[in-house]
C-alpha cells in the first residue's frame, strides 16, 4: 500500500511540474515543439542524454545482463560514440534549423532537398516508427507499476492513467513539460540505479569482484562475449551502426533544435558519455539478479531488476523504484507524442492544405496529441507481435535518413547537385546502403523488442 | 581531415577495434571483468577526449569573442 501511494505521488508531481512548465509563455508552434530555441546546457542535456534512460533501458539493460550477459555491454558503448559524432553533427543541424526556423525533422529534409513531398514522406515514416516505440514505453510502464505495486494496480490501469497524465501535460505545455519532468526523472532514476547497483552486489556477494566471480563460476563464459553469435564482431558492428543511427529518431533530432546555441552541444559531448556510466549500475543489478532470483527465462529476464528489488527492499523503496520507472516512460513518451503530432500537422496536413495558418497548425498539433495517444493505447492493448515487426521496420526506415543527412551536411553537397533532376536519385542514395544499415538496426532494435514480449 | 577529427576517431578505434583483444575475464580491475573495465575506461576516455577537443577547437573561441 505504501508503494502504491508513493507511485501516485510521483505521478501527481510529474503532472504538476509538466503543467507549471507552461507558465508565462505564449504557445506558438516554435515554443510548443522546440521551446523557442531557448534551452541551455542542462535542459538539452536532460532531453538528449536523458532520453537513453527509457523504460527499456531500465528493464532491458538489466534484462540483457541477466539473460545474455556480456552482449549487454554494447548498450554502454554505442551512445557514447554517438556523442562523439554529436560534437560535429548537432551544431551543423542546429545552425541550419535556426536559420530556416525549422520545427520538425521532416522540415530539415524539406529545406535541404527543396522537396515538401520528401518531407511528408519522412514525417509519415517517422510517425510509423514512433507509434510502436511509444507502445513499448507504455507496456513497460504497465509492467513496472503493476510489479512494484505488488499487482494492486493492474497493468492496463497503470497504462491508462499514465497515458492520460502524459497527454494532458504534452498538449498544454509541449516540450517545456517534457523538459521539466525530465529533471525529476533523471534525479529519481539516478538515485534508484546507484542505490540498486551498489547495494545489491555488496549485500548479496560482498563486493563487485566477488559478484562477478560467483557469476563466472556458476555460468562460465557468461561475462565475456561468446565466440559465435553475439561475438566480438557482432559487438563491433552493432555498436558502430547504432552509434550512426542514434540521432536519426525524429524526436531526438528535433529535440536538438531546442538548444540556445551551438556550444550547448559541444559542451554536452563532454558530459554525456560520463552519464552513460549509470548504465553500469543497471548491469550490476542485472548480474546480481542472476544468482539471487534465478530461473527467469526468455522475455521474463526483463523482470529481473524488479524481482530482485521486491525480494530485497521494503515496500516504500519499491514504491520509489516504481515511481522512477513510471517517469522513465513518461518523458520519452511525451517527446514521441509531441514530435509525431508536430510532424503530422506541419509536414503532412499543411502539404495537403497549404492555406492553413500557423495558428491552425499549432492547434491541430495540440489536438493530435490525444488522438495519437488513443491510437497508441489501442495498439498497446490489442497489438501483439505485429507491433514488433512494425518497430523493426520503422527503425530500419528511420536509419535510412543517415546517409541523406550526411550528404546534405557535407561541404561538397554532392547529393544536392547530382540530384537536382528529381528526387529519384536522392532516394537511390539512401537505398544503396540499405542492406548494411538494415542489418545493424535490426540487431539494435532487438534491445527494444525483447522487453515488449513480457 | 583536421587533427581534431583524428582525435575524435581514437575512441572508435579503442572500442570497435579494441574489443577484439580484450574479450577476457581476468585480470579484474576495479571489481570488473577486464572486458567491462576496458569499455568503461573508454567511455571515460571519450569524455576526456571531447574535453581536449573542446579546448582545441577554434569554433569555441570565436563564440567567446562574439
Amino acid at each position: 500500500m505504501i508503494a502504491l501511494g508513493i507511485i501516485f505521488v510521483f505521478l501527481a508531481a510529474s503532472l504538476l511540474l509538466g503543467l507549471r512548465a507552461r507558465r508565462g509563455r505564449d504557445m506558438d508552434l516554435e515554443q510548443w515543439s522546440v521551446g523557442g530555441r531557448g534551452f541551455g546546457t542542462i535542459f538539452v542535456f536532460l532531453l538528449l542524454a536523458g532520453e537513453i534512460y527509457t523504460t527499456f533501458t531500465f528493464l532491458g539493460a538489466s534484462g540483457w545482463a541477466y539473460g545474455k550477459g556480456a552482449p549487454a555491454y554494447y548498450i554502454l558503448c554505442y551512445a557514447s560514440l554517438a556523442y562523439v559524432l554529436s560534437y560535429w553533427l548537432l551544431p551543423a543541424v542546429w545552425r541550419y534549423a535556426k536559420q530556416h526556423r525549422l520545427i520538425s525533422q521532416s522540415d530539415f529534409f524539406v529545406a535541404k532537398f527543396e522537396s515538401p513531398l520528401l518531407g511528408a514522406l519522412v514525417a509519415l515514416v517517422g510517425v510509423i516508427a514512433m507509434v510502436p516505440y511509444l507502445v513499448l514505453q507504455l507496456k513497460g510502464l504497465g509492467i513496472i507499476v503493476s510489479v512494484s505495486s505488488d499487482g494492486k494496480i493492474p497493468s492496463h490501469w497503470a497504462i491508462v492513467i499514465g497515458t492520460v497524465a502524459l497527454t494532458v501535460y504534452v498538449t498544454i505545455s509541449g516540450i517545456h513539460g517534457s523538459a521539466w519532468t525530465a529533471v525529476m526523472k533523471d534525479v529519481a532514476i539516478l538515485a534508484v540505479v546507484l542505490i540498486l547497483g551498489i547495494y545489491l552486489p555488496i549485500h548479496y556477494f560482498g563486493g563487485f569482484e566477488d559478484m562477478f566471480q560467483a557469476v563466472d563460476k556458476a555460468h562460465p563464459d557468461f561475462i565475456t562475449l561468446p565466440t559465435s553469435g553475439m561475438s566480438t564482431s557482432w559487438f563491433s558492428s552493432t555498436v558502430l551502426l547504432s552509434a550512426l543511427g542514434f540521432y536519426m529518431w525524429p524526436h531526438t533530432f528535433s529535440a536538438s533544435y531546442s538548444a540556445q546555441n551551438e556550444r550547448v552541444f559541444r559542451r554536452n559531448a563532454i558530459f554525456m558519455p560520463l552519464y552513460q556510466l549509470i548504465l553500469l549500475f543497471v548491469f550490476f543489478a542485472g548480474f546480481a539478479a542472476i544468482l539471487v532470483v534465478p530461473g527467469l527465462k526468455g522475455a521474463d529476464a526483463d523482470l529481473s531488476l524488479l524481482r530482485i528489488t521486491t525480494a530485497t527492499f521494503p515496500s516504500w523503496f519499491v514504491g520509489i523504484v516504481g515511481g522512477a520507472g513510471l517517469l522513465t516512460a513518461l518523458v520519452p513518451g511525451s517527446l514521441l507524442l509531441m514530435t509525431s503530432a508536430t510532424c503530422l500537422a506541419k509536414n503532412v496536413y499543411r502539404l495537403a492544405r497549404p492555406q492553413t495558418t500557423d495558428r491552425q497548425v499549432t492547434r491541430l498539433a495540440q489536438w493530435l496529441v490525444p488522438a495519437l495517444a488513443l491510437v497508441s493505447l489501442y495498439f498497446t492493448f490489442n497489438g501483439g507481435d505485429s507491433i514488433v515487426s512494425l518497430l523493426l521496420m520503422g527503425y530500419a526506415l528511420v536509419t535510412q535518413l543517415f546517409p541523406a543527412l550526411l550528404a546534405s551536411l557535407s561541404a561538397r553537397r554532392f547529393v544536392t547537385l547530382a540530384g537536382r533532376s528529381g528526387h529519384r536519385r536522392r532516394c537511390g542514395h539512401g537505398r544503396r546502403r540499405h542492406p548494411l544499415r538494415c542489418h545493424g538496426r535490426q540487431s539494435d532494435a532487438g534491445s527494444f523488442r525483447r522487453p515488449s514480449r513480457t | 581531415m583536421k587533427p581534431i577529427h583524428l582525435l575524435g576517431a581514437i575512441p572508435f578505434l579503442g572500442i570497435l577495434g579494441g574489443i577484439f583483444f580484450v574479450n577476457r575475464v581476468t585480470p579484474y580491475v576495479l571489481g570488473m571483468p577486464f572486458i567491462l573495465f576496458w569499455l568503461v575506461l573508454w567511455v571515460v576516455l571519450i569524455s576526456a577526449t571531447m574535453a581536449v577537443i573542446y579546448r582545441l577547437d577554434p569554433a569555441n573561441r570565436e563564440e567567446d569573442a562574439a
